[in-house]
C-alpha cells in the first residue's frame, strides 16, 4: 500500500511537471506534425513500393519514430533531477528501488504516449487512409513499446553525469536504433542487404514498429513476424529494461 | 536503544583517500549534536553514511537501534533530512512538494492534510502553499525543506549546514526553528555546520572534525572553558616585534598573528592589558587599538588543529549559486 501511494505519487509528480512546461507541450505538438507532413507528405509522395501505398507504410513507423525520441529523451529528467538535488529526496525515502524506477518510468511514458497519441491524431487529421478505431488496438502496443524505451532512456542517464554527455550519448543510441527498425523503408524482403537484415532482428523496435504496421494496416501488411511473437518480443525487452533500471537506480547516488 | 545514533570505527575510502577515519560516536537520545569542522572534514560524508546514502567502506553504526547497511529500510523511515544543496522540486508548488514527501514516507492519508497545515504554520509559509517553489526566496525554500524534514515524524533529524548562503536574518529565523523543534518534538538533531557561531548557539554538545577524525567533543561551554583564557587583539605598526617582546618578557607565549593583528591567549585580559601597552610605549611601538574578549569556538577549534577554520569561498558560492541559480529559472 505505502509502495503504491510512492508509485502514485512518482507518477503525478512527472506528469506535472510536463503538464506545467509549456514549451515541451508546444514541441511535442509541433514535432510529429513536421514528420508528418513534410517528412510523409513531400518525402512520401515520390515513393512507391510492393503492396502499400507510402505515406501508409510510413505512418506506423513515424509513431515508432517519435516514440523512440521521445522517450529516450525523458532520461533527461534524471539529469535534472540529479543536477538539482531532488533525485536524493526520492533516493533515501523508505521506498523500494523498484518503486522509485517504475513511478518514475511510468510517469515519463506517459507523457511520451501522449506524443504518439498525437500523432495517431493529427494522422488521421491529414487524411492519411487507415481506420481510426485501431487507434484502440494501436494504444495498448504503443504503451508496450514506450515502456521498454523510457527504461533504456533512464537507465542511460542513470549513468550519465551530465547533460552534455546525456544528448550525445542518446543520438549515438536513437539513430540505429531508427534506421535498423524499418520505420522508413523495409529492413526485410527481397533485397535487404543481409547484415542490415540480420542487425535489425536484434532491434526491439523492429518488432514494436511490426506489431503497429499489423494493428494499423491490417490485411495490406504483410508482417515480419505474427502479431503475439511480436508483442512477445516487446514484452520480454519491457521486462529486461525495468530489472535492469531498478538495478541501475540501486547503483545511483 | 539508549544512543540515538552509535557508530563503530565507521570509515569511508575513496582510492586512496580517507574521507572519514574510524568515527567513534554516540548521539544521545534528544540532544542537539554539532558537528563542527571546515568543508572538507568529513562532515557530509559522515551524514551521508549515517542517512544511508553512502556505503560505509568498513565499520559499523546502528541509527534508532537498527543496523545502518542491514536495517536501511527501517532507517531511512526513522529519520529525516535536510540535505545541504537544495532538494526540492521547484516546478511544484509548497503543499505538493508536502504530499509527495508524505506519500513517499507512508504517512496514513487520513492524516497527511492535518499534518501539512501544521508544518507549514510552522514554517509561516501557509500564505505561500499554493506558489510554485521556482518563485521562492532561498530562505523560503530553506524553511520548506526543514519542514518537510519532519512530516513523517522522524526520530533523528539530520541537517547538513542548514544555513549555508542565506542572510544574517534568514540564520536567525531558522535557529529558531531549529531551537523550537528540539522542544516541541523531542527529536535527535544532527547538525552540521562550519560556521562557529551556529554550532555555538544550537548544539548540546559538539564534536570538532578535521581530516575525517572527530578532534575533540564536548559541550561548548566545556570546550570554551578548557582554553581557560580571554583572548587580547592588539593592532599596531609592528607586531611582529610586539608578539617577540611579550613572548620574551611577559612570558606569554600562547600569541599568534591573524589578518595583520596580534592575538594573545592570556589567564586574565584585565591584569595582562596595562602590561602589554606599557612594553609597546618602552619600545617605541604604535597601538592603533587593543580589545579583549572571552574565548570562543573559533579559538577552540584553533586550540585542538592548529589552524583557523576558514570558509572556503568557493564551496559557499556554489552553495549560494545553486539557490540562485533555481531562483532564477
Amino acid at each position: 500500500m505505502t509502495e503504491l501511494r510512492a508509485l502514485y505519487t512518482l507518477w503525478l509528480r512527472e506528469v506535472k511537471r510536463f503538464i506545467r512546461d509549456r514549451a515541451r507541450v508546444i514541441i511535442s505538438f509541433v514535432q510529429p506534425l513536421l514528420w508528418l507532413v513534410v517528412f510523409a507528405a513531400g518525402f512520401g509522395a515520390r515513393i512507391t513500393f510492393t503492396g502499400v501505398d507510402y505515406q501508409q507504410y510510413l505512418f506506423p513507423g513515424i509513431i515508432g519514430q517519435t516514440l523512440l525520441f521521445t522517450s529516450m529523451f525523458m532520461g533527461i529528467s534524471v539529469i535534472w533531477d540529479k543536477e538539482f538535488g531532488f533525485m536524493k529526496e526520492i533516493l533515501v525515502a523508505p521506498i523500494s528501488r523498484f518503486t522509485i524506477f517504475l513511478g518514475k518510468m511510468i510517469g515519463d511514458s506517459s507523457a511520451a504516449l501522449l506524443q504518439g497519441i498525437i500523432v495517431f491524431i493529427f494522422g488521421f487529421l491529414l487524411g492519411i487512409p487507415f481506420d481510426p478505431l485501431t487507434f484502440f488496438s494501436a494504444l495498448p502496443v504503443m504503451l508496450l513499446i514506450t515502456f521498454g524505451l523510457v527504461s533504456l532512456g533512464l537507465i542511460i542517464a542513470s549513468f550519465v553525469g551530465s547533460l552534455e554527455n546525456f544528448g550525445a550519448i542518446q543520438t549515438f543510441v536513437n539513430l540505429p536504433i531508427f534506421f535498423l527498425s524499418g520505420a522508413l523503408f523495409p529492413v526485410t524482403g527481397a533485397g535487404t542487404p543481409e547484415r542490415l537484415r540480420i542487425a535489425s532482428t536484434f532491434n526491439p523496435l523492429t518488432y514494436g514498429i511490426d506489431a503497429l504496421r499489423t494493428v494499423i494496416l491490417g490485411s495490406a501488411w504483410t508482417p515480419i513476424q505474427p502479431l503475439y511473437v511480436d508483442i512477445g518480443i516487446i514484452v520480454l525487452f519491457d521486462v529486461a529494461m525495468i530489472i535492469i533500471g531498478t538495478w541501475a537506480f540501486s547503483k545511483m547516488k | 536503544m539508549q544512543y540515538a545514533i552509535q557508530t563503530h570505527q565507521l570509515t569511508k575510502k575513496y582510492n586512496n583517500y580517507t574521507a572519514v577515519d574510524s568515527l567513534d560516536i554516540s548521539v544521545e537520545r534528544g540532544e542537539v549534536f554539532g558537528l563542527l569542522g571546515p568543508n572538507g572534514a568529513g562532515k557530509t560524508t559522515t551524514v551521508s553514511m549515517l542517512c544511508t546514502i553512502l556505503k560505509p567502506t568498513s565499520g559499523t553504526a546502528t541509527i534508532n537501534g537498527f543496523d545502518l547497511v542491514r536495517q536501511s529500510h527501517s532507517v531511512r523511515k526513522s529519520i529525516g533530512i535536510v540535505f545541504q544543496d537544495p532538494s526540492i522540486d521547484d516546478r511544484l508548488t509548497a503543499r505538493e512538494n508536502l504530499y509527495m514527501h508524505a506519500n513517499l514516507y507512508g504517512v496514513p492519508a487520513a492524516e497527511q492534510k492535518e499534518r501539512i497545515e501544521r508544518i507549514l504554520k510552522l514554517v509561516e509559509l501557509e500564505d505561500r502553499a499554493e506558489s510554485l517553489l521556482r518563485t521562492y526566496s532561498g530562505g523560503m525554500r530553506r524553511r520548506l525543506e526543514l519542514g518537510r524534514g519532519l512530516i513523517h515524524y522522524p526520530q533523528i533529524l539530520f541537517l547538513d549546514e542548514p544555513t549555508v548562503g542565506l542572510d544574517p536574518q534568514t540564520r536567525d529565523h531558522i535557529w529558531k526553528y531549529i531551537r523550537e523543534l528540539k522542544e516541541t518534538h523531542d527529536i535527535t538533531v544532527v547538525l552540521t555546520t562550519h560556521y562557529m557561531d551556529e554550532a555555538d548557539r544550537l548544539s548540546d554538545r559538539i564534536a570538532i572534525m578535521d581530516h575525517g577524525k572527530i578532534v575533540v567533543l564536548n559541550t561548548p561551554q566545556k570546550l570554551k572553558e578548557t582554553l581557560e583564557g580571554d583572548v587580547i587583539t592588539v593592532r599596531a605598526n609592528d607586531i611582529q616585534l610586539l608578539s617577540d617582546l611579550v613572548v620574551k618578557w611577559l612570558g606569554l607565549t600562547k600569541t599568534r598573528i591573524v589578518d595583520g593583528a596580534l592575538e594573545i591567549t592570556v589567564p586574565n585580559a584585565k591584569a595582562a592589558m596595562p602590561r602589554i601597552m606599557e612594553l609597546a610605549t618602552q619600545n617605541n611601538i604604535y597601538v592603533e587599538s587593543l580589545i579583549s574578549r572571552g574565548p570562543n569556538l573559533e579559538d577552540v577549534f584553533l586550540h585542538y588543529t592548529g589552524r583557523s577554520i576558514r570558509e572556503d569561498s568557493t564551496r559557499e558560492l556554489y552553495g549560494f549559486a545553486a539557490v540562485q541559480r533555481r531562483a532564477i529559472k
